[in-house]
């Protein structure tokens, strides 16, 4: 349980509640007005990605399905349109996590953008196949953006797991 | 990865197989996406879904209408004072008009009745509140505060105050879904008021209409204004849709390619009006066959059902 390879800290076992809350926190992030401005990046994908990446034995297909029906609700869509992206993406994620976690952050980021990019590919082949409207370039770039988020997001998302294991209040610093 | 939390890893409770969930759920996936796609059966499922997630989209949407409601709340005297003189201005000149239309009104139902004419339907609606633009990239689509709770049903036509918005796709128990008129392909039946000509209008996705199928040598001009034409059942007489704004004739093909913009505010807006459904049409006349001109006539009963299955 370490953030790469290279570290040499062994982080904190995983919260599962915090995987469903910063899912959840995903989903609402999603529902935000800003969805529409471009360059905003799928939240879910991203988050979901990540635990994937990170916790393949706790959050899998099953999370990606589920998930990706309430974006098809929310959004309107045809159902089974998020739900076919984002379970083919848990699915790679999952695959690849062993060799993904391998490399540094940076790296790792590098690695995810293919897998986000084809997330927003597949939905749009989808969607065009059965004749809808054609989105603007901002569509594609919203995986870019989630890309350049993976270093704060994974920061941000194993802050929990850095506690130190023994809790001392009057531990000096 | 040493695995979940420091315990070793399951080795003889896996589970099915990786590829075998994947295959299942993407089966499942490509099964409902058809299913909702071709049959719209799911639209139970897509209720209850949407009971969960609606109120949490309506929080979401609360910072986005706060914004709105602070700018408009500072707008400022003289903007307020500006337009409300335009306002009266507008109301005055449409005042002439409106106080005879109770009159006209009267009167055409008199004539009306005198030729023993069926009588015009009277456009009644309720006014909902747009809550915000569906995420869909792929559509134009809105969300409107009203649904099943408030009697609307799907194929109902919303109108602002100058023209057609669209028609309501789907509704949910507390909120519906509108299309609007400018979403790739869809249809409304329109006339031209100038020539009277009646053709059919799509949208094209990208904000205009295109009015296609029309002979390249039709009596057709820039500025025309297109009304609904009512013969589809869905939309009453009348209503004000789009203006032709540019015209390409090419003697390539037999069809002249006409574009058209929305009179309506399509892209923005407040709140719609959603008028109630019409009166269902009495049933066709059985086929004749071999009377001239009645090849046509299946076209366009062709076309009417296709405006109907895309409300319902």
């Amino acid at each position: 349980m370490q953030p790469t390879f290279s570290s040499s800290r062994i982080l904190q076992p995983v919260q599962p509640w915090f995987i469903f809350f910063s899912l959840a926190g995903a989903v609402v992030l999603n529902f935000l007005p800003t969805a529409h401005w471009p360059g905003v990046p799928d939240w879910v994908a991203l988050v979901l990605c990540f635990w994937c990446i990170r916790e393949f034995r706790r959050v899998g297909m099953g999370w990606a399905f589920v998930l990706g029906l309430l974006m098809d609700v929310a959004d309107g869509a045809v159902l089974g349109q998020h739900c076919f992206a984002y379970v083919l993406l848990a699915y790679t994620s999952a695959a690849l996590s062993r060799r993904i976690l391998w490399f540094p952050l940076v790296q790792q980021a590098l690695q995810v953008l293919p897998l986000l990019l084809a997330t927003q590919v597949f939905q749009a082949l989808m969607r065009l196949a059965v004749g809808a409207d054609v989105p603007g370039w901002g569509y594609f770039i919203g995986p870019v953006v989630a890309t350049l988020l993976w270093i704060p997001a994974t920061f941000i998302l194993l802050l929990p797991q850095y506690r130190p294991v023994e809790q001392d209040p009057n531990r000096p610093i | 990865m040493a695995g979940i939390d420091h315990a070793p890893p399951p080795f003889f409770k896996q589970g099915p197989a990786p590829l075998a969930l994947l295959t299942f759920y993407i089966a499942v996936s490509l099964a409902i996406f058809v299913v909702d796609l071709r049959f719209k059966s799911l639209d139970l499922l897509r209720q209850s879904i949407a009971l969960v997630v609606d109120p949490v989209q309506r929080v979401a949407q609360t910072p986005g209408s706060l914004v709105d409601y602070a700018a408009s709340y500072l707008q400022g005297m003289r903007g307020l004072q500006h337009e409300n003189n335009e306002l009266k201005h507008a109301q005055l000149t449409t005042a002439p008009n409106l106080q005879r239309l109770a009159q006209l009104e009267a009167e055409n139902e008199r004539l009306r009745k005198l030729l023993s004419v069926k009588e015009r339907e009277k456009a009644n609606g309720q006014v909902t509140q747009i809550l915000y633009t569906a995420r869909d990239p792929f559509s134009r689509k809105i969300i409107v505060d009203k649904g099943q709770q408030a009697g609307i049903v799907a194929g109902q036509p919303a109108i602002d105050e100058t023209g057609v918005v669209g028609q309501v796709t789907r509704v949910f128990p507390f909120s519906a879904e509108i299309t609007l008129i400018t979403d790739k392909d869809q249809v409304v039946p329109v006339q031209i008021v100038r020539s009277g000509q009646r053709s059919v209008v799509f949208g094209l996705g990208n904000g205009q209409l295109e009015l296609r199928y029309m002979p390249a040598n039709a009596d057709i001009q820039i500025g025309d204004v297109l009304v609904t034409s009512g013969l589809d059942g869905i939309y009453l007489p009348g209503f004000p849709v789009a203006r032709i704004v540019n015209i390409e004739r090419d003697s390539a093909y037999s069809f002249a390619r006409i574009f058209c913009v929305p009179i309506a505010g399509v892209e923005n807006f407040g709140e719609v009006m959603v008028l109630d459904p019409r009166q269902p049409l009495p049933p066709a006349p059985p086929e004749s066959a071999g009377r001239p001109g009645s090849s046509d006539k299946p076209g366009l009963g062709g076309k009417k059902k296709k405006t109907m299955a895309k409300g319902n």
